[in-house]
């Protein structure tokens, strides 16, 4: 049985259903990620397992207890909140001190702990200090060590990341992954920042409107998406209207609308005539001049329109025979200065029998 | 240029207008006369009658004593009353707790007079004064501890409980700490108007109980000595302090900060 278990548990705010019947499991020791944009009910998820909301149906289970009857105070769940909350009036030591010293446990090992926790969190030199005194990386530590400190069962993260400047927040995602592999204790994570969530996490959970579209590993929510929403949030995709001719062992055949018919990974459950969108990521679709693509099952030719070029990659927006526009990721790992198309120029585009995944509607 | 120059007059003589005629007091309480009239030379002599006025000093005394009860207890309800303001927001609540501080003096006396006589039976005298003092302060105090509270991050409080703390201590470690300052400047604040209110105290002492506003104000129905001069100084003094020491406290509590 799963460590944390969320049964059937809905919420609700007047009529608006922020949290709509929704169970999950979260195993011990895991990276567990709830990812969706504002207003999914993720949020509202993280509170009512830290107890500072309460489920209007359904149970939350924590190593087979429902945690129902269980104030904040008494369950073995510390939380990082979006924005620190660390107590103004307190050190560093203070503050790392508190849940400790709020657990009754003795002056001498409260002492030893804090200051075991201080060095983890590379803050020993910062003891004395007022969280104000220090930076945004810093304060984050404070807060992840505040929260640490007493050894809680399991870890809820809301959005810390979200205050940090990008290369800061780069740097606590490895420390994240780093500290999570340390002290083996199971991380529910709230983001509604994707690459995030795809960096840190052990497995996903993909929220809209309080629901779960999907729950899975990065790579495969990442590779596979299960609806047009998640194929949408998780990344850049492109999507193209289609619907299923036939369907055969090992791989399918889709009438792409106004381009043709394409070979694509086969649809499961699924028969002819069925309608929806067929998704490529744009690193999986290769564009060159005619040999090296139409080596590949499927390609078409079209015209670049735009390009954008970002040192490491470009980005080609090709417009194809049927109008549609298909974006085209290049590495420019060649060795000397990167060969670029020019906007305007003709291009065959073209992408593997088994790259892409189909969407039904 | 010539704006400047205007401006410049109208903030002197606003500025004449409020604290010319204190200064005077004051400097006639030095004044080597018996009467308001002219300088004759510097002493410290009215000083020195003034603290051998065994009637002035019983009302000095009763109006420390007042004063420090009084803001004593109106800092502890006004602080629960800011608290539950901020808590519940209840619009009712706010009403019935800030009510006195906009109602007319005059009509807050004579209603606590008629309660304290017709309701409680109570006799006039130092107790009458205390409850009504603790009636009009508590208003004072709780907005200032409500705003302060307002500036705080409410996640602190969740971030409490979600370190262990019951509700209890989390307002002991984590609450009460980062609203001290408004806590202080409030009591400061109520200790102030009750030291020197004179309507509310006028109509709830009765007979026998002076403070010093009431003592001052039975002087100079005969004549504005400079023993008044005096003593007005020294008021203005404390007064004075209590504002310095209460605006000190006062600007962090209003950011939140602790």
């Amino acid at each position: 049985m799963a460590q944390l278990e969320i049964r059937n548990v809905t919420r609700r705010f007047g009529d608006f259903v922020a949290v709509d019947d929704i169970s999950l499991g979260i195993e011990a020791g895991e990276f567990f990620t709830l990812l969706g944009p504002s207003g999914c009910g993720k949020t509202t998820i993280l509170r009512m397992i830290a107890g500072f909301d309460l489920p209007d149906a359904g149970q939350i289970l924590l190593d087979g207890k429902d945690l129902a009857g269980t104030p904040p105070e008494q369950r073995p769940v510390r939380t990082v909140f979006q924005n620190y909350a660390l107590f103004p009036h307190m050190t560093v030591a203070q503050n790392i001190a508190f849940p400790l010293r709020m657990a009754r446990i003795p002056q001498n090992e409260i002492h030893q702990r804090t200051g075991e926790t201080l060095e983890h969190m590379r803050l020993t030199d910062k003891a004395e200090h007022y969280p104000r005194e220090l930076s945004g990386g810093q304060q984050q530590r404070v807060a992840l060590g505040r929260a640490l400190v007493s050894r809680p069962r399991v870890l809820l993260l809301d959005e810390p990341l979200a205050a940090l400047d990008a290369k800061l927040r780069e740097e606590m995602q490895l420390e994240l992954i780093n500290l999570q592999r340390d002290v083996g204790i199971t991380f529910i994570f709230v983001t509604h920042a994707q690459g995030e969530a795809l960096a840190l996490s052990h497995r996903i959970a993909v929220l809209r409107s309080g629901r779960i579209e999907q729950v899975d590993e990065p790579s495969r929510i990442y590779g596979f998406p299960r609806s047009r929403f998640v194929a949408d949030f998780i990344g850049n995709i492109n999507m193209l209207d289609a619907a299923v001719l036939e369907t055969a062992h090992g791989h399918s055949r889709l009438a792409i609308s106004g381009l043709g018919e394409i070979t694509a990974p086969p649809v499961s459950g699924l028969t002819a005539g069925a309608r929806g969108a067929f998704a490529i990521r744009p690193e999986q679709v290769r564009i060159g001049t005619r040999s090296e693509v139409t080596e590949l099952k499927n390609h078409f030719p079209g015209e670049v329109r735009n390009l954008l070029y970002s040192g490491d990659v470009t980005v080609y927006k090709v417009q194809l025979v049927g109008g549609q526009m298909l974006e085209a990721l290049l590495p420019n790992s060649a060795p000397g200065r990167a060969e670029l198309f020019e906007v305007g120029d003709a291009v065959r585009v073209g992408w593997r029998h088994d790259a892409g995944v189909f969407l039904h509607e | 240029m010539r704006r400047g120059v205007w401006l410049w007059t109208a903030a002197l003589a606003v500025y004449a207008f409020l604290y010319l005629p204190l200064l005077i007091v004051i400097a006639y309480s030095f004044n080597d006369s018996r009467l308001n009239a002219e300088w004759v030379g510097f002493t410290w002599r009215w000083y020195g009658v003034l603290f051998h006025d065994e009637d002035m000093l019983a009302a000095a005394g009763n109006s420390l004593l007042i004063a420090t009860v009084s803001s004593l207890m109106a800092t502890l309800l006004g602080t629960m009353a800011g608290i539950a303001m901020h808590r519940y927001r209840i619009k009712t609540l706010t009403f019935i707790v800030m009510a006195p501080v906009a109602m007319p003096e005059i009509l807050l006396g004579v209603s606590l007079l008629l309660f304290f006589i017709q309701l409680l039976n109570l006799t006039l005298g130092t107790l009458s004064i205390m409850l009504a003092h603790i009636t009009f302060s508590i208003g004072f105090v709780a907005i200032v501890v409500r705003t302060s509270l307002a500036g705080l991050d409410e996640s602190l409080f969740e971030a409490a409980r979600d370190c262990g703390a019951s509700p209890w201590e989390t307002f002991r470690h984590i609450t009460f700490p980062l609203i001290l300052p408004a806590v202080a400047a409030g009591g400061l604040m109520a200790f102030t108007l009750s030291i020197d209110d004179f309507v509310i105290t006028f109509f709830t002492a009765g007979v026998g109980v002076s403070t010093l506003p009431l003592h001052i104000y039975s002087m100079i129905k005969i004549a504005v000595t400079p023993e008044v001069n005096a003593v007005s100084t020294l008021l203005m003094l404390l007064t004075l302090t209590l504002i310095v020491l209460a605006a000190k406290f006062a600007p962090d509590a209003l950011k939140g900060k602790g």
